[in-house]
């Protein structure tokens, strides 16, 4: 692991364009997607992207506890993401941290836009997301594992999210930050976005960036969004192929 | 947020706002009346109370020596807590903070972070052993909607606001002076909350019209035109649409700057005052 870095290295991207894990500019990690890994869960997915490992399962619709939560109307979908002590270079605490109660409720969001919670009022839908390791993007990783866990649940949709981060990295605008120019870099825009009409369903950022620097990250993360559809529909017909 | 919406409710709202028009007669991107009360609470560091149409916020800083973190020894500490008073609104309930009231402290901590107001490395007063840490305790009086940009405010108003009296280092031990001086502060972020309905963007929304968005957006700018956080909170948007709010807020957040920056003229000595008598009480 040449780049667990523990201090800032001097340069993120080298004369040549590359980063520190050999990538060029506007290039993904590459992604690993299997549906269907957990016996028990309704729907379950298995992302490896980059380093990242991550593991989804859905349960439901099903009855909701405690009852006061049931929403007369439509589905309540519940989302818990945690991180495995061990998928930190520091021992993560087991439990959930602010961060991961953040991250919840974001991932949350971006997926409810794609469901039809309306065909099961009175019930509960939760994806389990449970990060194994960690190297930068694991929300990205996240709901793109976690969509095609919903479709695996069979569960009515209108799109897939598929999700990617950009950033900036020593001045540039680069595609799929993983974690040290997660840590050292200037800016950091995930974006989640269902990519048959083009709706972003997820958009955080932190760190500073231009109005035109953000529109370019927007740009190229929006191409990516495109490739990882790809790549997540793959997954599926692959399940389900007789 | 409540989660059951009157249908009619909700259509009215959005057929005014096809029309331009909004149920509190304001423009669609104009924000209601902001009153901003800086050094509101004597007790505190620095402090502000933020009245953003019907909203209230109250933002305290406490300030305390401390150890840094391990990773950033020649920093200080910033440290972001949000409390949704259950005295604010009939759906806040007692208890640890909600995923709503971390969601809203993380996206403050963020602007104010991220855009390096606060300068941390000016707050250490020995590397790696003593650091100021900073507290800004967001407290919700009464939600009319638009949290996100009323307790931005408030902090960056507290923050800009605050004193902090002199440390140094004397035989390995901290000695604190009686002598104050304003925190570092080098930017001062504003934020933007954006509604939509149907295809239509308004900034500030207040509560009536939070529970019919469609989805809501909060951007963070600092002074030098650098977008410094964003947080979808919920809902889609197109890439137009999120294109033209980062260009709306732009625009907004350069006019509350204004309204902050007015604010903090003059309190600087009024908190002294404060902060002498409180000295002398003790």
């Amino acid at each position: 692991m040449s780049y667990l870095l523990k201090e800032k290295p001097k340069k993120l991207i080298n004369e040549n364009g590359l980063r520190l894990d050999g990538r060029k500019r506007l290039e993904l990690r590459p992604i690993k997607l299997k549906v269907g890994t957990l016996k028990n869960a309704n729907g379950s997915a298995y992302i490896e992207w980059g380093r990242n490992k991550i593991i989804v399962a859905v349960y439901g619709p099903r009855e909701i506890h405690p009852k006061h939560m049931a929403l007369p109307t439509e589905a309540r979908l519940r989302c818990r993401y945690s991180m495995a002590a061990f998928s930190t270079p520091e021992r993560k605490r087991p439990g959930p941290d602010r961060r991961s109660i953040e991250l919840s409720k974001v991932i949350k969001e971006a997926l409810k836009p794609a469901l039809f919670l309306e065909r099961f009022p009175k019930t509960a839908i939760d994806v389990f997301i449970e990060v194994l390791e960690s190297e930068g993007g694991t929300r990205v990783a996240s709901i793109t594992a976690a969509s095609i866990a919903l479709a695996d649940a069979g569960i009515p949709m209108r799109d897939l999210v598929a999700a990617c981060a950009a950033g900036k990295v020593d001045g540039q605008i680069v595609l799929d930050l993983n974690s040290a120019e997660d840590m050292y870099g200037e800016a950091d825009l995930p974006i989640a976005m269902m990519p048959r009409k083009k709706e972003i369903t997820l958009i955080q950022m932190d760190g500073k960036m231009s109005i035109d620097e953000f529109n370019e990250s927007l740009k190229i993360c929006i191409d990516a969004c495109d490739k990882i559809y790809e790549v997540q529909r793959k997954a599926l017909i692959e399940k389900f192929k007789v | 947020m409540s989660e059951v919406v009157p249908p009619l409710q909700k259509n009215y709202i959005a057929n005014l706002v096809k029309k331009g028009k909004r149920i509190d007669s304001r423009k669609l991107d104009e924000y209601r009346e902001i009153k901003i009360t800086p050094s509101f609470i004597g007790n505190a560091e620095g402090s502000a109370l933020v009245e953003l149409g019907g909203t209230k916020v109250l933002v305290g800083i406490k300030l305390e020596i401390g150890e840094p973190f391990k990773d950033t020894p020649d920093k200080g500490v910033l440290i972001t807590n949000a409390e949704l008073v259950p005295l604010a609104s009939p759906e806040f309930e007692p208890g640890p903070p909600d995923e709503n009231a971390i969601e809203l402290a993380r996206v403050v901590d963020r602007g104010i972070r991220e855009s390096e107001a606060l300068n941390l490395e000016k707050m250490v007063i020995k590397e790696g052993e003593h650091v100021w840490l900073t507290f800004i305790d967001i407290h919700i009086l009464d939600h009319d909607g638009n949290l996100f940009d009323a307790s931005t405010i408030g902090a960056v108003t507290a923050l800009l606001t605050a004193k902090k009296p002199k440390a140094y280092m004397e035989n390995g031990e901290v000695k604190i002076v009686d002598e104050w001086e304003p925190l570092p502060m080098e930017w001062i972020p504003a934020s933007v909350t954006i509604g939509r309905i149907n295809e239509k963007l308004m900034v500030d929304p207040n509560f009536e019209e939070e529970n019919v968005l469609d989805a809501k957006i909060c951007i963070v700018f600092d002074d030098g035109n650098k977008i410094c956080a964003i947080q979808k909170v919920f809902g889609v948007l197109s890439i137009e649409q999120m294109k033209e709010a980062v260009k709306l807020s732009e625009k907004k957040s350069s006019e509350i700057r204004q309204m902050i920056m007015e604010a903090v003229k003059g309190e600087v000595e009024k908190h002294e005052k404060r902060k002498g008598k409180k000295q002398k009480n003790r």
